[in-house]
């Protein structure tokens, strides 16, 4: 949806454009900035960096031992870091970068040729564009460390994060968002980012843990959350910073921005007090890390709904998702013994293929959403599923060669002596707390 | 001399430093504690994952004082720290051979 929009205004004010515009416009006018939409950009862009550093940072950080604090906030930040430097490399030209297949983007503008501050897409400068998708990218890849962390070696997420990033990441940016790309072509509706970003950062650390191997010690031993404080921290910034991510893959200041806002609220809310009823109905007691959870599991389930959605369908989608997630993370978990640390996958990658399918429900204007009258939930639930699973299969398969590629160059995983000291003296030479 | 070492409930604590001070006890040292006896523990869930913590957080005192006075500083940690429930703690009693001021000089009973 946003990318259509994007890609029909570049080639010269598209449908959309012109209806809205006066009668005394209708000879087409040449693309330009609409200052509105461009400032909204560049603030939903900011907020996605703050779902990063500190949000995302926070909340794995804070679910981590207090001897791997550092650790992991380290790794968050520096992946994300190599991710925006290789975004400008060779990133963004495989993601939207002209002339290219179906599958991957044109190399036209690697390191940026061409884009000046002139170049305008949509109706935002491209840098803007350009740096709004790179903060995707960034979090993606940083997300898929929640299931290797306190036992991943920091140079082992950079090299796998490079590989990722290039044979994953950007082929699967390009062919859900650019308008030659395949799942693009098939009509799936992802507004956000719930295949590009959760599924394939929450089956990438499925499979990235399942070779990595269990932390020592899992799940015998005691291993719990040294700061729900800070976790809970880290979720209100990543609820806040997801409106810029939702809410800003409008890409512009519109109607469509405002109805994933209020969806960004409603889903989000309506999921982090079903996962507390979840657990009460499970005989435990409503817990602040299970509302935390629930928060996670809502906004990434209403990502690809975000304009997809009426925002009641938005409640539901966020009550499914989040009673859905909270049975793969306490009970599916145990039971297929997968050491997934921080659930990336319990979350991310369960709570994404909830939401990427569910969307094609909530479409449905019968059901409030913005789908139009002749609108076919069957033939777009078959088109949704077959981008699931596509994306499935591509994120299996580019993390197996990529984590491997990462133990050939540095052996993966961290000594037994350093994981039971701590990645943050044994990684980093320091504590993230001195009394 | 004799050191009176007692694990006590960590909320009890001001009651039985006003106890012992009303006995004349002019110094002690406190230290958080964990430990288990007779009273279970929690139990704690994180996303599903249950841990069971026999340990309970404790407050041990310790106390020297002269012979004299170690059976009225006993009884009055008794009775302060006292809730009748099970976990209230122990009370032990010990021989001290010396004690030194370190500031003076000074030993035993005019160190304390």
């Amino acid at each position: 949806m946003k990318h259509a929009f994007k890609f029909l205004a570049v080639a010269g004010s598209g449908a959309a454009l012109t209806a809205a515009a006066p009668a005394w416009a209708a000879a087409t006018p040449p693309p330009s900035v609409n200052s509105g939409d461009a400032a909204w950009m560049m603030t939903s862009t900011v907020l996605v960096l703050a779902m990063i550093v500190p949000g995302l940072a926070l909340f794995y950080g804070g679910l981590t031992r207090a001897k791997n604090m550092l650790s992991t906030m380290t790794q968050i930040g520096a992946v994300a870091c190599l991710a925006m430097l290789i975004w400008v490399m060779w990133g963004y030209t495989m993601a939207f970068g002209e002339g290219g297949s179906a599958y991957v983007g044109g190399f036209g503008k690697a390191f940026l040729a061409g884009v000046t501050p002139d170049s305008i897409s949509g109706t935002i400068p491209e840098y803007v564009f350009a740096s709004f998708q790179m903060t995707f990218a960034a979090i993606t890849v940083a997300l898929v460390l929640g299931s290797t962390v306190e036992r991943l070696k920091f140079s082992a997420a950079m090299v796998f994060a490079a590989v990722w990033l290039t044979i994953v990441y950007f082929p699967i940016a390009h062919m859900v968002w650019a308008s030659d790309g395949l799942f693009f072509g098939m009509g799936a509706l992802d507004f956000a980012g719930g295949t590009v970003v959760h599924i394939n950062a929450g089956v990438s650390a499925l499979v990235a843990s399942l070779i990595l191997g269990k932390r020592i010690g899992y799940p015998t031993e005691r291993i719990v959350p040294h700061s729900l404080t800070l976790t809970g921290v880290g979720t209100g910034l990543l609820w806040v910073g997801w409106f810029g991510f939702n809410a800003g893959s409008a890409l512009g200041a519109n109607g469509a921005a405002g109805l994933a806002m209020i969806n960004t609220f409603v889903a989000t809310a309506s999921a982090g007090l079903f996962w507390m009823l979840a657990e009460r109905l499970s005989g435990h007691k409503g817990s602040a890390l299970g509302f935390c959870s629930g928060i996670i599991a809502g906004l990434v389930a209403i990502t690809p709904a975000a304009g997809n959605a009426g925002p009641f369908g938005a409640i539901v989608l966020g009550a499914v998702a989040s009673v859905i997630c909270f049975y793969a993370v306490t009970v599916l978990k145990p039971k297929l013994g997968y050491d997934d640390a921080l659930d990336a996958f319990g979350i991310h990658g369960i709570g994404g293929v909830v939401g990427a399918i569910g969307t094609a429900i909530v479409y449905a204007p019968s059901l409030g959403g913005p789908g139009k009258a002749d609108y076919a939930m069957g033939g777009q639930l078959i088109v949704q599923i077959e981008a699931v699973v596509a994306t499935i299969v591509l994120a299996t398969i580019g993390t197996v060669i990529a984590v491997y590629v990462a133990k050939l160059v540095t052996g993966l995983r961290v000594s037994a002596d350093v994981e039971r000291e701590g990645l943050d003296l044994g990684e980093h030479g320091e504590r993230a707390y001195n009394y | 001399m004799k050191l009176v070492i007692a694990i006590i409930k960590p909320f009890k604590l001001d009651d039985v430093r006003e106890a012992l001070t009303e006995t004349g006890i002019a110094g002690m040292t406190v230290t958080e504690v964990k430990g288990f006896g007779r009273q279970k523990g929690q139990t704690e869930i994180y996303r599903g994952a249950e841990y069971s913590t026999n340990m309970v957080p404790k407050i041990k005192i310790e106390v020297v004082c002269d012979s004299g006075l170690a059976p009225k500083v006993v009884e009055a940690i008794q009775a302060s720290a006292n809730t009748g429930a099970i976990g209230d703690g122990k009370i032990f009693v010990l021989d001290v051979g010396q004690a030194v001021r370190i500031r003076t000089g000074e030993t035993d009973q005019t160190a304390l």
